[in-house]
């Protein structure tokens, strides 16, 4: 009971947890970018094309990186390149999404492909309890691990990292210290978008093998409140994603036992805790215990005058 | 002697404002050249175009007699051009470390961490500096933070060193440390840009003092020509400067009691620890201090902008601690903030309406709940008229206005209902000499009319001028008090880092 559980967390909270890891990206970098339901869509809709056209599910999974590399360089054009506002620039990217995929989808609805399946690590997957979970599980969740680590590796061992985080923070002194603030931002923006892309392509190719409209269902939300969580740290991303993966791994099996609480209710539940953690980290918030970048959402002119 | 960068004929323009108008000077190799200037003159847009931060309208810049055009800080940096901003260009989240390693150059990508952690320590050691490489720089002092802004500068291999007023946040002895070490990168050839508008500095260290005003370059003096009151006059030209008689007429009767005060920030570091002061009827009171040191935090309290921890607050034996900023104006306490843009108006709202800011609700203004657009009006001409304020044409946002007159109008609305007590935080930082001179009159007239002033500046010359009694603050303590007319700035310097005087006043 235990292990179902936990397995069915963990394959829950992956297309959050791409997700969150790219808005992580976005932030660190000083970009707020609401676009993320957009990008998951457009992520998922590129890789179900890109594995039924080829039949390969590695070129699905790059072209739903490619996809939302190019569609995260329409937010990075506006926000970074030209300053414009960035909350309204990512909503327009999440209605753009939702357009384009409901669109271009049409033809994909109702089409069917072989999706990940499961390939078991020798030794870790006979640990008890976690052994099933984490490691008997498919490729793209091995890859997130990977990715959790490598990300933190990134922002905080290596000299991008910390232009990356520098640029977020206080954009003129990486500026004065010879980094280029656009150049960073605009990476920063359209790498994360790229690994938002994948979060998307997850539902498409591992969850439920199919294309289905609006298959994001509000993921990307969840991801966008999970970055304050996870106070912008990769590893606490892993945590807050398998909590909302548990909550809703375990509504499910509610609903699979029968009880009678309605559907509904349960099926909120996911998004109220939503809610609830949001409360709980913006108060933590104000209490002084900010990780929050200090130059997140401003643009950086450097003939700015102040 | 051979110049190693010369600017020319440079022009540089923002929208409404020429900052800079055909500025020329250069700069010889190992040399130690001052720019000198009023606040506005445009001595920072200048450093700022040199560093490639902002770009000239038209004029050249030349190295080695080579036209060079910089697209930003990068193509500077290669030209080694390097610079100490007056606004710290830190990190303030990052560690000392790291922020020491985002400056450093040629940092391979996937870098050793224990080797580059050792080179900066070396760094460290090397001035002497009592600094943990994996502190955030939000915990360290201004004046820590100046140290690192040094370094940053220091270890990268620059021939043409710009410090922009390095000076406001160090105390007098850190000031001399600063100088021993420009005088010995002048010896190895390096050539040095400082700024500063403190003459004694100024005196102390130019070679060459090039003036700037109003975004031209007046004159260029070489040393043994120019003393203290001929670059004075040089820099003001022919501004008048406010006369004013200082009077000592202070009482002993006791306008403010502040006692046991601890005042805690955001970050939950104590701003001010257990914190004495009285304040008499009458009385200049001047408190000397780095910037930091929890002087900002002082004001706030006093004006109802922050809550205490602890300890309590009495004017005129009336407990005023804890109360809102408005039941502190009627408590009798005015206030001239530090930022005088962000707080002290609302940049976007006319003079008259800044004017009566504070008063809106007294009948005087008002027709029941509508405004009394004569009696603004009439409210207005009075107080530019009293106050000498150029206030430009009718309905001019606040905005416009220079600092000086801003600020006239931030004095003009505070004393309008006769307060017993000013605070004022850094009231004449950022004013051209003739502004600053005003700021004083009034506070010297006020004195006289029987208004007790807490002074809060960085100028310990202003301080000593104007005050009748100094207070030295360090780390949200108060060290001591000083009398103006028998200290030296050197027993102040030591104060301000917290050394506790022998029995004084």
């Amino acid at each position: 009971m235990f292990e179902i559980l936990l397995d069915a967390t963990v394959r829950a909270g992956t297309p959050i947890l791409f997700a969150t890891l790219g808005a992580i990206i976005n932030e660190r970098a000083g970009i707020i970018n609401l676009g993320i339901e957009g990008l998951m869509l457009i992520g998922a809709l590129a890789g179900f094309s890109g594995t039924y056209l080829s039949g390969s599910l590695f070129v699905g999974v790059i072209a739903a990186f490619c996809a939302t590399f190019i569609a995260g360089s329409i937010h990075a054009l506006i926000t970074v390149q030209l300053r414009g506002n960035q909350i309204v620039s990512g909503l327009a990217l999440t209605m753009f999404g939702v357009g384009v995929t409901a669109l271009f989808g049409k033809s994909m609805v109702g089409l069917t492909i072989v999706g990940f399946k499961r390939v078991a690590i020798p030794g870790l997957s006979q640990l008890p309890f976690i052994g099933k979970a984490f490691f008997n599980q498919d490729l793209l969740i091995y890859f997130s691990f990977f990715l959790v680590f490598m990300i933190w590796f990134f922002l905080y061992r290596t000299r991008w990292g910390l232009g990356v985080r520098s640029v977020g923070e206080n954009p003129a002194a990486a500026d004065t210290c010879g980094f280029s603030v656009s150049k960073y931002r605009f990476l920063a923006v359209t790498v994360g978008s790229g690994f938002v892309g994948i979060g998307g392509a997850y539902l498409s190719l591992a969850s439920t093998p199919m294309w289905i409209e609006n298959m994001s269902a509000g993921r990307g939300w969840i991801a966008v409140a999970l970055v304050i969580f996870a106070g912008w740290s990769s590893p606490r991303a892993m945590l807050g994603a398998y909590l909302f993966g548990g909550i809703t791994a375990m509504q499910l099996r509610f609903q699979a036992m029968g009880t009678t609480i309605s559907a509904h209710i349960l099926q909120m539940l996911p998004y109220f805790f939503t809610i609830l953690v949001l409360v709980i980290s913006t108060h933590r918030l104000q209490k002084g215990a900010s990780q929050q970048p200090e130059g997140l959402g401003l643009p950086y002119d450097r003939e700015d005058r102040k | 002697m051979t110049d190693i960068i010369a600017i020319k004929n440079i022009r540089k323009t923002f929208p409404g404002v020429i900052a800079l108008d055909d500025v020329s000077f250069s700069v010889s190799r190992g040399e130690i050249h001052t720019l000198l200037g009023e606040n506005g003159a445009g001595k920072s847009t200048l450093m700022n175009v040199l560093t490639g931060l902002y770009h000239p309208d038209s004029g050249q810049i030349q190295i080695a007699g080579e036209n060079i055009h910089f697209t930003s800080p990068r193509d500077s940096l290669a030209c080694g051009i390097g610079m100490v901003h007056q606004h710290f260009m830190l990190v303030p989240a990052h560690s000392v470390f790291e922020n020491i390693l985002l400056a450093l150059d040629k940092v391979p990508n996937f870098y050793s961490r224990k080797k580059y952690k050792e080179k900066v320590q070396k760094l460290i050691d090397e001035f002497n500096l009592d600094l943990d490489l994996d502190t955030p720089v939000w915990r360290l002092s201004i004046g820590a933070q100046q140290w690192i802004e040094l370094i940053k500068l220091l270890m990268r291999d620059c021939k043409l060193l710009i410090l922009d007023e390095p000076t406001a946040v160090l105390t007098p002895q850190e000031t001399a440390r600063l100088f021993n070490v420009l005088r010995k990168l002048k010896e190895q050839g390096k050539s040095i840009i400082f700024i500063s508008h403190k003459m004694r500095e100024v005196m102390e260290i130019s070679d060459r003092v090039t003036i700037l005003k109003k975004g031209r370059s007046i004159t260029t003096r070489v040393r043994g020509d120019f003393d203290e009151s001929k670059l004075a006059s040089l820099m003001i030209g022919r501004d008048k400067v406010p006369q004013w008689q200082k009077n000592l007429q202070m009482s002993d009767e006791i306008v403010l009691d502040i006692q046991n005060l601890s005042v805690r920030n955001d970050r939950g570091l104590s701003d001010l620890d257990d914190f004495n002061l009285q304040l008499k009827k009458g009385e200049i009171l001047g408190i000397a201090g780095v910037a930091g040191n929890g002087q900002k935090a002082l004001a706030e309290v006093l004006t109802g902008l922050k809550n205490t921890n602890q300890g309590r607050i009495y004017a005129k034996q009336k407990d005023i601690t804890n109360s809102n900023a408005r039941y502190s104006y009627v408590a009798g306490i005015a206030h001239i903030p530090e930022d005088r843009k962000t707080i002290g108006i609302a940049p976007d709202m006319s003079v008259d309406e800044n004017l009566i800011m504070k008063s809106f609700k007294s009948g005087s203004f008002r027709n029941w709940i509508f405004q009394n657009k004569k009696a603004i009006k009439r409210n207005a001409e009075e107080k530019i008229e009293q106050f000498a304020i150029k206030s430009g044409p009718d309905g001019t946002p606040v905005r416009y206005l220079s600092g000086g007159n801003i600020q006239k109008v931030i004095i003009a609305r505070e004393l309008s209902e006769k307060p017993a007590v000013l605070v004022a935080l850094y009231p004449t930082r950022g004013l051209d000499i003739g502004s600053a001179g005003y700021v004083h009159k009034v506070i010297a007239d006020g004195a006289d009319q029987g208004m007790s002033t807490i002074l809060i500046a960085e100028d310990l010359d202003e301080l000593l001028k104007l005050s009748d009694r100094i207070a030295v603050m360090f780390r949200g303590r108060l060290i001591g008090y000083v009398d103006p007319r028998n200290t030296t700035r050197e027993e102040i310097g030591l104060m301000m880092s917290g050394e506790t005087p022998g029995e004084k006043v």
